[in-house]
């Protein structure tokens, strides 16, 4: 069975206020190297044993496209791992 | 003339706006539940505030895939007028009947206050009653209302007089310190290319008797009713 880990985060430029947050907390926390956060959404996708490897691929990206990601704001990137029934 | 309020599952200004038009107007008005799929008989429909869903995934994500949602966005195709407010407003957006997002207020607080707003737009279905420049005291209630969009949408929405309303002081000076989410051009409400969408994210509703501190919101409603 295949099983699709998808990431959605913020498009480079688009403000991410939550992980500015994280950042200053960080930083007062005493980790001044961390220069950059990025925070994001993780999704796993888990198809049925009928479910081949390019039909897994094409619905996790319309799934992306059309509801996991808003393509104004946000980037998806995700993989594909096979795994036991 | 007929209206139509949505209820989503986690809707939680439906009554409001279903109240102003009853019982301060006296004009006819109906729920539509979110399973719904026959809207012809409504003239003007409205996405109501709350939080459609609890907000899971991104505001306005899921709701868009509602059953009725299909219907209003013919209906809005067809010329119908639809009327988003707050988490209407996003699900506009999100169902691609309004241009941009709405993300997380740059403050990543939930506001809830008046705020002071510019008309900008006289000449919609929505706005007609109201003058140019008029500053309207209307509240606000949202996490998610910071209206992002790329710099050519942006143009385009200035150029084609699609921005309703913008934040501004007491004024009706449009300034950064009057703008309380980081909206891109303190935008509070857009129009549509056809300016028979109208989604915006204060709460006309909730300014439509001098009890609750402002009438300023029911030119707006006036104005549609004719």
């Amino acid at each position: 069975m295949w099983l699709a880990e998808v990431i959605v985060n913020y498009k480079i430029g688009i403000l991410d206020p939550e992980a500015k947050a994280i950042q200053n907390a960080l930083s007062s926390m005493g980790y001044e190297d961390v220069e950059q956060v990025v925070t994001g959404k993780y999704f796993q996708l888990t198809f049925g044993p009928k479910v081949n490897k390019e039909t897994a691929e094409n619905l996790t990206k319309e799934s992306c496209d059309k509801l996991l990601s808003n393509p104004v704001i946000q980037d998806y990137s995700f993989q594909l791992k096979e795994v036991k029934e | 003339m007929k209206f139509g309020v949505v209820v989503f599952p986690g809707s939680n200004c439906d009554y409001d706006a279903y109240y102003v038009l009853k019982k301060v107007f006296n004009v006819q008005v109906e729920y539509i539940w979110h399973k719904e799929t026959k809207l012809r008989r409504f003239d003007v429909i409205i996405l109501p505030g709350g939080f459609s869903y609890g907000d899971y995934l991104r505001a306005g994500a899921v709701a868009k895939f509602s059953p009725v949602m299909k219907e209003v966005i013919q209906f809005a195709k067809n010329g119908g007028s639809v009327l988003g407010i707050c988490n209407g407003f996003q699900i506009l957006v999100e169902a691609d009947l309004l241009p941009g997002a709405l993300i997380t207020n740059n403050h990543l607080q939930f506001r809830c206050q008046d705020v002071f707003l510019k008309v900008k737009n006289t000449e919609s279905r929505f706005t007609k009653n109201y003058n140019k420049e008029d500053v309207l005291k209307i509240p606000i209630a949202h996490h998610s209302g910071n209206y992002f969009a790329e710099e050519h949408i942006l143009k385009e929405l200035e150029d084609e007089d699609r921005i309703a309303f913008q934040y501004c002081n007491s004024k009706g000076e449009v300034c950064d310190e009057a703008n309380p989410n980081g909206s891109k051009l303190n935008i509070a409400g857009i129009l549509n290319k056809e300016k028979n969408v109208l989604g915006m994210m204060p709460h006309p509703e909730r300014a439509a008797e001098e009890l609750l501190g402002s009438e300023h919101g029911l030119e707006l409603f006036k104005s549609l009713i004719g």
